[in-house]
């Protein structure tokens, strides 16, 4: 089995079955956070989850993100990437340092 | 500034000196747990901003191009197509001590490469956009390590510096004050034991003059 998976939309993650993953594809943010569950369940290491549902889940996520498995991270969907995953990086600075010193100096 | 609620005993101001001490001596290391925490973290979290550009950038492009082949082939073929992985992935986790945080290491090996599609009910860039997507999928996975570390080390850091706040702004000021007060006590308790034997000694010292 492998140890990594992929939930979204069909259009944007069909393409990752090609490559040997597993896919779940979602259309509602209820499937997509039951989906996260299962897969937690399953004990995939890596899920991966496209920026739009993530945002929408992101009580789901929250729930995993101080345990070492598993890593959930958000991707770009089709659309191309909406700044939700770069905005998670960015809260993760501001938590343990206090203040955002990573992006002051781009923007 | 809360003196606890202690006894003004000598053998509680000594119990309070040894703890005092205790904490001095956890606020020092905690502190410098977290300063290295946060050197590795500030590495960590630069490499990880840049590597999630970088991804989501190839990321977005790989799947433009998948959705050029929907846009080229039936849906039902396509689907059809990738139903069966062209590749496979091998998937090796371990996991690393940062600063006695357990954070997950992924190793990501790909296999053989496979033919699972017939070539003619498939239009060529579904080919190129396949190989894409596999060749950016290790970067992904290291992506998710890092990001997972980053994760795992920003709560650490939050933590450790609530301990130093905690230590530093509530415990060793108390502890300080609490040992003051109990010395005044102590002082003055013998101060008014001196005063004491003296006026007892002044009664003594009147009465035998008057008898």
């Amino acid at each position: 089995m492998s140890k990594i998976a992929v939930i979204g939309p069909k259009e944007a993650v069909l393409a990752f079955r090609a490559v040997g993953l597993d896919v779940v594809c979602v259309s509602t943010p209820e499937e997509a956070s039951r989906a996260v569950f299962r897969l937690a369940e399953d004990g995939h290491a890596v899920i991966f989850i496209t920026e739009a549902e993530a945002e929408q889940i992101s009580e789901t996520i929250s729930r995993y993100k101080t345990s070492a498995l598993p890593a959930i991270i958000p991707i770009p969907g089709a659309t191309g990437a909406n700044g939700y995953g770069m905005a998670a990086v960015r809260a993760n600075v501001e938590k343990a340092i206090g203040a955002d010193i990573l992006f002051k100096e781009e923007g | 500034m809360a003196l606890m609620n202690v006894n003004p005993t000598r053998m509680e101001l000594t119990r309070l000196k040894n703890r005092l001490k205790t904490a001095v001596r956890g606020h020092k290391l905690l502190k410098d747990k977290r300063d290295e925490m946060m050197r590795r973290f500030v590495l960590l979290i630069r490499e990880n901003a840049r590597l999630r550009q970088e991804v989501e950038k190839k990321l977005s492009g790989a799947l433009g191009e998948f959705a050029l082949c929907r846009g080229l082939m039936e849906p039902e073929a396509l689907e059809d197509a990738v139903l069966y992985p062209a590749r496979t992935v091998d998937v090796t986790l371990g996991s690393q001590n940062i600063m006695s945080v357990d954070v997950p290491t992924i190793q990501v090996t790909a296999g053989e490469v496979k033919q699972s599609y017939g070539f003619a009910q498939t239009s060529a860039q579904l080919d190129g956009a396949i190989a894409n997507l596999a060749e950016l999928l290790p970067e992904l996975v290291k992506l998710a390590e890092i990001e997972k570390t980053c994760n795992m080390l920003a709560d650490e850091i939050e933590k450790t510096r609530r301990r130093v706040n905690a230590l530093e702004y509530v415990m060793i000021p108390d502890l300080n004050d609490t040992i003051r007060f109990i010395t005044m006590k102590l002082d003055e308790n013998e101060r008014g034991a001196t005063t004491r034997l003296m006026k007892v000694k002044d009664m003594i010292a009147q009465r035998d003059q008057v008898s």
